[in-house]
């Protein structure tokens, strides 16, 4: 009833391949923009943002990531913490050594950094497929998580093996309260989160999607496969390498490259498998399951906790969300992407049945 | 001196490599039987140590807490198969995957609910003391974790090539749907098999529970494990082994000849670069199944 | 008119009164999953327990009732962040941060010094935080890593009969391939400069389950000690590749974080004669261990499941941490009045800390841990290190309180912070002025 396209006409081929073609979803996503832009910034309090928003946020840019090489190309990849790292250390690198410049630049060359070295161990997938090209990109994370803890250089020589951010600003905007952090963190992916989107939506989009159902054919139709797959590394350790930039920077303040080892790889395979491969809003519903539910679990033990031990609400706590994991998994196995999409085909005809 | 140093670090890492091969030995079973990547095994692992020191420290003898252990970890097999795998028949295998992903985490948290947090020695009677050789150290307990490794793998390469359980178990392996159509009991397999998975857990943990204690790091085994899987290929019951051995001793040999001169510490990558090396002229493996792409 | 409203204004400072029956909060990030649950289980029982002695002994300090809440971090460091966002500002706002976690510290460091709340890492964490002039919101109370390292090696020159025997004498340093692992690497190359000792650095890959070349190439180097820097599943590890090649364990020394009862347990037989250092000595002799299981486990308010690891190295740390935070409250007291106090008061009540002897004896804690005294820039407060020894079943003391030595450690933290403050673009406090 609220949902329906009827009325609205589109009279350009521009119109009629826009991302948002009907006027209900513009005003939901402009809705939701404003929430996000507007009001949260100004009411949310520190640990909504601090706490909850802006790991959320970054968990997500880098399952984007993810979901571009493994979801749109079939590659699995389990070392997406690894360029993460890249991307956090080239990052502080680049601010340390080139004095006067600029966070957003800094970034950016770190997520390019991030992305030659994806191109360098994203070669062997053009033999190896499957199973084996995972444990195969384990090598990319140990290796890398090997070099940032043994040469001193990329931490500056710090006895701790950390690298602390330095005081960040943004054309002449210090970023030091959470409102700030959360406002760069949110704009940069937001903007990154469009950039996916359309490249899902254009050829090379579909080039992937090719690849991952069948790269034989796709080849044999003229889908040249080195260029394509290297790309799709390339820009997936692009995005995953400002995520981690991000939250060296703007989440952490200070890191040491334990926090991208393999758990933070897994965790991010996690949301996009829970979110539902080789889908954009899947990378955010998935984020927000996996950043959101062990926190929900955790408030809600603690309303148990004078009467159960705490040890036992913990290891509960482990156990529901791998049994929760399952669960979803049998009830929808492509993920929450795709409950969304089915309500949103119910909402067209509700209240009609059909 | 020096080849006698170097016969030292061939013999351990041969032996060490023995031991990856047994966690390796779970994956590839189950793997073969139902084409899941049980990312749970090292849950399991831990699961079955720690189950078999909690009886034992009730009072139960060693052969009567293993025997116990041995049933609980079939009837935990049997239930993996009822709740877990039989909703999720014919997905695709990066959904198996993420399934037993789940599972991990869900046997992590029962193992510590039920028997605790903590950690536990565990002893299997045989005193470490070295076997001098000519003047090379040898471990006894290495050498009797590679006896053990050795007969389990040789049982389960005569099992599955010549019974007709095994026969079975590789035809549902290939092809779920067409085992049940030739009339194949899907759900007794799997539970067979994943019964078996268990078992194979349960000497895995008990010898890397004697080595590093019963703890929670236990899991953890299994990285050590992977890039012996992807050697030797994710099918072969020999490869594991032969992967195991590859990767044990090159991981050792180069910790030891290459290390220094990088500085050290490389033998958490190595294995995997030295797997990766193998696969770009081998891409299944070893002695891997080799995958024909029909378009 | 008049008698109205001093009545009423009377009766609504009665009520005032009243409703200050204030509460003093301090947030517990625990960890009771994982891989260190076992430690941090008694850990963090330890601390629930003191606190809720003081409450039944004393009905809190000064009057003001301590309250507390629980935060699973599973050892992570996002969940660490996480919950010092949730419990930062509960209560009336939390009074410091102790995580036993070196990376939930650092991640949580910027933060803290924005919101004014002082983070104890005690025995561990950044050692040059002993310099509180950089460092104005981190205590590294007892005693730091480096502190710790120097007095390891004092510990070998006890066991050769003097310093100077330390010359020529081959140690070796096994250490966890981490950033913590190699926290200690330049001071002990320090030391070795210092005493003419010859040292070699192996590094062990996290986590450490695999140690058989190590241990090879330790034999082969034939040295006369080695410092074990482990941590986790490194440490039963180690003592058993020890076992494997024959090295004996009377010869390894490993630092607090690899000295528990949960290290030496997993290793069974294999552990029986290494030796650790520590902050704070295990056992059930020391009255204040006494009067918790008395009061609190009497009331059946105890927080351990199992009342038999009362007194374990681990549980009497945790008890420890519970004294300084209570300590340092009170000391806050003094100067700001018997109230629920912020974080930036209970910070400098932290920097001035005076547990002496007479103190010690008050609390029942005499020998238990050093006399602890902080300053503006003595965050540490003590720098005392002793070591004990695993005899198969329990931990036996076998040396007095050692002293680090900050003719080491001092030049180094004074270049560490340095160049901290450098990259922050910040100054340092200047104490004179503070006072």
């Amino acid at each position: 009833m609220f949902y329906r396209e009827s009325g609205q006409f589109k009279s350009s081929y521009a119109a009629d391949s826009a991302i948002l073609t009907i006027a209900q979803d513009r005003l939901f996503i402009a809705a939701l923009l404003a929430l996000a832009f507007v009001v949260l910034p100004g009411l949310g309090s520190d640990y909504l943002l601090s706490g909850i928003l802006i790991p959320f946020l970054i968990l997500s840019l880098a399952a984007l990531g993810l979901n571009i090489l493994t979801g749109y190309a079939g590659q699995l990849s389990l070392g997406s913490a690894a360029f993460m790292a890249v991307g956090a250390f080239a990052t502080y690198n680049f601010m340390l050594r080139m004095p006067g410049m600029p966070l957003l630049l800094a970034i950016f060359l770190g997520g390019l950094m991030a992305a030659l070295v994806g191109v360098a161990f994203g070669l062997p997938s053009l033999r190896i497929k499957g199973f084996y090209l995972a444990v195969a990109t384990l090598a990319a994370q140990f290796f890398i998580e090997w070099v940032f803890t043994k040469f001193g250089w990329f931490t500056n020589y710090s006895s701790s093996g950390v690298i602390s951010a330095p005081p960040m600003q943004v054309f002449g905007i210090a970023i030091d309260t959470p409102a700030s952090k959360y406002l760069l963190t949110l704009s940069i992916v937001a903007l990154m989160a469009l950039a996916a989107k359309n490249m899902a939506r254009a050829s090379i989009g579909r080039a992937w999607m090719a690849i991952r159902d069948m790269d034989v054919a796709a080849e044999v139709i003229g889908i040249p496969m080195l260029r394509t797959k290297l790309l799709a590394f390339a820009i997936s350790s692009f995005y995953c390498g400002v995520a981690g930039a991000l939250y060296a920077f703007v989440l952490l303040g200070t890191v040491d490259a334990q926090a991208f080892d393999l758990h933070r790889s897994f965790q991010v395979l996690f949301m996009i498998i829970v979110g539902g491969v080789g889908s954009i809003l899947g990378s955010f519903l998935g984020a927000a399951f996996i950043v959101l539910l062990p926190i929900c679990l955790n408030l809600l033990g603690q309303a148990f906790h004078d009467t159960i031990s705490t040890q036992f609400l913990a290891n509960l706590e482990m156990m529901l969300f791998g049994g929760l994991i399952i669960f979803f998994l049998i009830v929808e196995p492509h993920g929450l992407a795709r409950l969304w999409q089915i309500a949103k085909e119910k909402l067209r005809v509700w209240p009609f049945p059909h | 001196m020096e080849w006698q140093f170097f016969l030292e670090v061939l013999v351990g890492g041969l032996l060490a490599g023995v031991m990856y091969s047994l966690v390796a030995l779970g994956f590839v079973l189950i793997y073969k039987a139902s084409g899941v990547f049980n990312f749970a095994q090292g849950a399991m692992v831990l699961f079955a140590a720690l189950s078999f020191v909690s009886i034992q420290a009730m009072g139960v003898p060693f052969w009567l807490a293993l025997l116990l252990t041995l049933a609980l970890m079939v009837l935990l097999g049997v239930g993996i198969e009822r709740v877990v795998l039989r909703p999720l028949v014919n997905q695709p295998p990066i959904t198996l995957f993420m399934a037993t992903i789940g599972l991990s985490f869900f046997l992590e948290g029962l193992a510590q609910m039920v028997w605790g947090t903590d950690v536990h020695g565990l002893e299997l009677g045989i005193a470490d003391e070295p076997f001098d050789v000519g003047g090379v150290f040898i471990s006894k307990f290495d050498l009797f974790a590679a006896a053990v490794g050795g007969t389990l793998v040789a049982l389960l390469a005569l099992f599955f090539s010549k019974t007709k359980l095994g026969r079975a178990l590789r035809a549902v392996a290939d092809d779920h749907q067409a085992a049940m159509s030739v009339g194949i009991p899907l759900k007794h397999i799997w539970a067979i098999v994943w019964g078996v998975a268990g078992f194979v857990a349960l000497v895995a943990g008990l010898l890397w529970g004697s080595r590093l204690g019963v703890q929670f790091a236990l899991t953890l085994v299994v990285l050590k494990a992977l890039p012996v899987l992807i050697l030797g290929g994710f099918t072969s019951v020999p490869g594991a082994i032969i992967g195991g051995l590859i990767i044990g001793a090159g991981e050792k040999l180069a910790e030891v000849y290459l290390g220094p001169f990088v500085g050290g510490g490389i033998e958490n990558w190595f294995p995997y670069m030295l797997a990766l090396l193998f696969l770009l002229v081998r891409p299944e493996g070893l002695f891997g199944e080799k995958h024909i792409e029909r378009v | 008119m008049k008698k109205t409203a001093v009545a009423v204004s009377l009766a609504l400072l009665t009520v005032a009164g009243v409703a200050q029956a204030a509460d003093q909060f301090i947030p517990i990030p625990s960890y009771r999953v994982g891989a260190y649950a076992s430690g941090g289980a008694k850990f963090y029982g330890g601390m629930i327990d003191y606190l809720n002695y003081v409450n039944m002994k004393e009905g809190g300090v000064g009057g003001v009732k301590l309250t507390y809440e629980e935060c699973e971090t599973e050892y992570k460091n996002d969940r660490g962040v996480e919950c010092y966002e949730r419990l930062k500002a509960k209560n009336g706002g939390a009074s410091a941060f102790n995580f036993m976690s070196t990376g939930i510290t650092y991640a949580t460091m910027d933060r803290a010094e924005k919101d004014k709340i002082p983070l104890m890492t005690m025995g561990f964490g950044r050692a040059d935080a002993q310099d509180g002039r950089a460092f104005k919101y981190v205590f590294p109370l007892i005693t730091s890593y480096w502190s710790q390292a120097t007095a390891k090696v004092q510990f070998l020159g006890q066991r050769v009969g003097g310093m100077q025997n330390l010359k020529g004498k081959k140690i070796v340093n096994l250490y966890h391939g981490s950033a913590y692992g190699k926290e200690t690497i330049p001071v002990l190359d320090a030391m070795a400069k210092k005493y003419g000792f010859e040292l070699q650095h192996i590094e062990v890959p996290a986590p450490g389950t695999e140690q058989q070349s190590q241990w090879l190439e330790i034999r082969r180097a034939r040295p006369d000690f080695v410092l074990l820097r482990s941590w986790g599943v490194m440490t039963p590890a180690a003592l058993k590749s020890a076992q494997k090649v024959g090295f004996p364990r009377e010869n390894i020394v490993a630092n607090w974080w690899g000295g528990s009862e949960e290290d030496a347990i997993a290793a069974g037989d294999a552990a029986k004669g290494y030796i650790a250092g520590s902050f704070a000595l295990d056992g059930r002799q020391f009255p204040v261990i006494q009067n918790i299981e008395k009061t609190v486990y009497g009331a059946g308010k105890g927080n351990l499941s199992d009342k038999g690891f009362i007194g374990t190295v681990n549980y009497n740390r945790g008890v420890v941490s519970g004294i300084l935070m209570v300590e340092a409250i009170r000391a806050a007291q003094k100067k700001y009045g018997a109230k629920t106090l912020n974080g930036d008061q209970i910070r400098w009540g932290m920097e001035n800390l005076n547990i002496d002897a007479k103190r010690q004896q008050e609390l029942g804690v005499t020998d238990m841990f050093p006399q602890v005294k902080t300053s503006c820039q003595n965050h540490e407060g003590s720098g005392y290190t002793r070591f004990m020894q695993w005899d198969g079943k329990d931990w036996k003391p076998v040396s007095g309180w050692i002293k680090a030595d900050t003719g080491v450690t001092l030049p180094l933290i004074k270049a560490s912070v340095d160049k901290y403050s450098q990259e922050k673009s910040m100054k340092l406090r200047d104490c004179a002025a503070e006072k």
